[in-house]
């Protein structure tokens, strides 16, 4: 095979780190809706902790860019 | 990370696979605007050095003209800067504790540095200094070893616990205080990495669906450009978001190394 054809399936194969980030931050924002709509007094205090959860679940995904990104521009 | 850029933008042009659309990695290339060498190192002034300086005036100049007046009732400009104070006081305050306000000055400088950063690369045709990962693990270099060394000064060689999970078997320890050494020393990696992936991933997919908007003409661009626009307005929120998540992820590390919880 072709090295820049491999080169290509690999950081194809590397965003599949976007199926876990995707997983993450919907379970984030459905757990955090279950739990406002169960108790809606209690949901401004943890909005941060939403936001924080939000971003820490994105980040997973987006290492997965970065393998991507370096296996097709530092190799 | 010149060279890294050279040869990122070499290879891009190398591919040619993205036929006529712009490569949209340009955005990221650093160009130096005052060529300067100091034995032996270039340190010429480049145009992510001129956006720091942007940034840390912009600072400047916002918090001394909106604070000039010291209304009791604030004007609103003033009462911007009160907030952005007040925010980051209390993100201190919950997370360290009252004890961990003397390090407010420095949890309020890095916030408001990459959030200006962050919101600087939001302008067209400007350049998103965080979306280098030199820059970011720069911060979180510091962050890490300025936490570490306050946690051996306050604790002295008991800091060295933090590693040893309470309440395990003495036949995991083995196995765990190495996990923990290792999940600790990923703190810089984990905390730059992750500033520095979101900014550029988020400009990559804006000018990738700017070059959509070209590409598909008047007729068919107003998808991309709606598209465009929602885009616009999450990454301004994820460009406050990773300001945010950067300085409480900082607190956080601050209050292991001050109160030593797990």
């Amino acid at each position: 095979m072709d090295p820049s054809a491999a080169k290509l399936i690999g950081a194809g194969l590397a965003s599949i780190a976007l199926v876990g980030a995707g997983i993450g931050i919907g379970t984030i924002f459905g757990n955090y809706l279950q739990g406002a709509l169960r108790n809606p007094s209690a949901a401004p205090s943890q909005f941060a902790n939403l936001l924080l959860g939000f971003a820490l679940a994105e980040a997973t995904g987006l290492f997965g860019l970065v393998v991507a990104l370096i296996i097709l521009f530092v190799f | 990370m010149i060279e890294a850029a050279d040869a990122a933008e070499a290879a891009g042009h190398g591919g040619g696979s993205a036929g006529s659309l712009p490569n949209p990695m340009h955005q990221f290339e650093i160009k130096r605007l005052i060529p300067f060498e100091l034995f032996g190192i270039d340190a010429s002034f480049t145009n992510s050095a001129l956006f720091m300086v942007i940034a840390a005036c912009a600072i400047t100049l916002f918090t001394m003209y909106a604070m000039r007046g010291r209304a009791l009732v604030p004007s609103r400009l003033q009462s911007v800067a009160e907030m952005s104070y007040e925010f980051v006081a209390n993100m201190v305050r919950d997370n360290v504790g009252t004890s961990g306000m003397q390090y407010f000055p420095f949890i309020f400088t890095l916030f408001m540095f990459v959030l200006a950063l962050n919101m600087l690369g939001m302008l067209p045709y400007s350049f998103t200094v965080t979306s280098h990962i030199i820059v970011t693990f720069a911060l979180a270099a510091f962050v890490f070893l300025g936490v570490t060394l306050i946690g051996f000064w306050k604790h002295g060689l008991k800091f060295l616990k933090f590693f040893v999970p309470s309440g395990v078997p003495v036949v995991m320890l083995p196995l765990l205080v190495v996990i923990e050494v290792i999940s600790y020393l990923t703190r810089p990696l984990s905390l730059s990495v992750r500033l520095f992936a979101n900014m550029m991933a988020g400009h990559t997919m804006l000018k990738v669906f700017g070059a959509f908007v070209v590409a598909l003409g008047f007729l068919g661009g107003w998808a991309p450009l709606a598209f465009m626009v929602a885009f616009t307005g999450l990454e301004i929120l994820v460009a406050f978001l990773q300001a945010y998540v950067f300085a409480i992820l900082t607190c956080i590390y601050l209050n292991d190394a001050l109160h030593m919880h797990h």
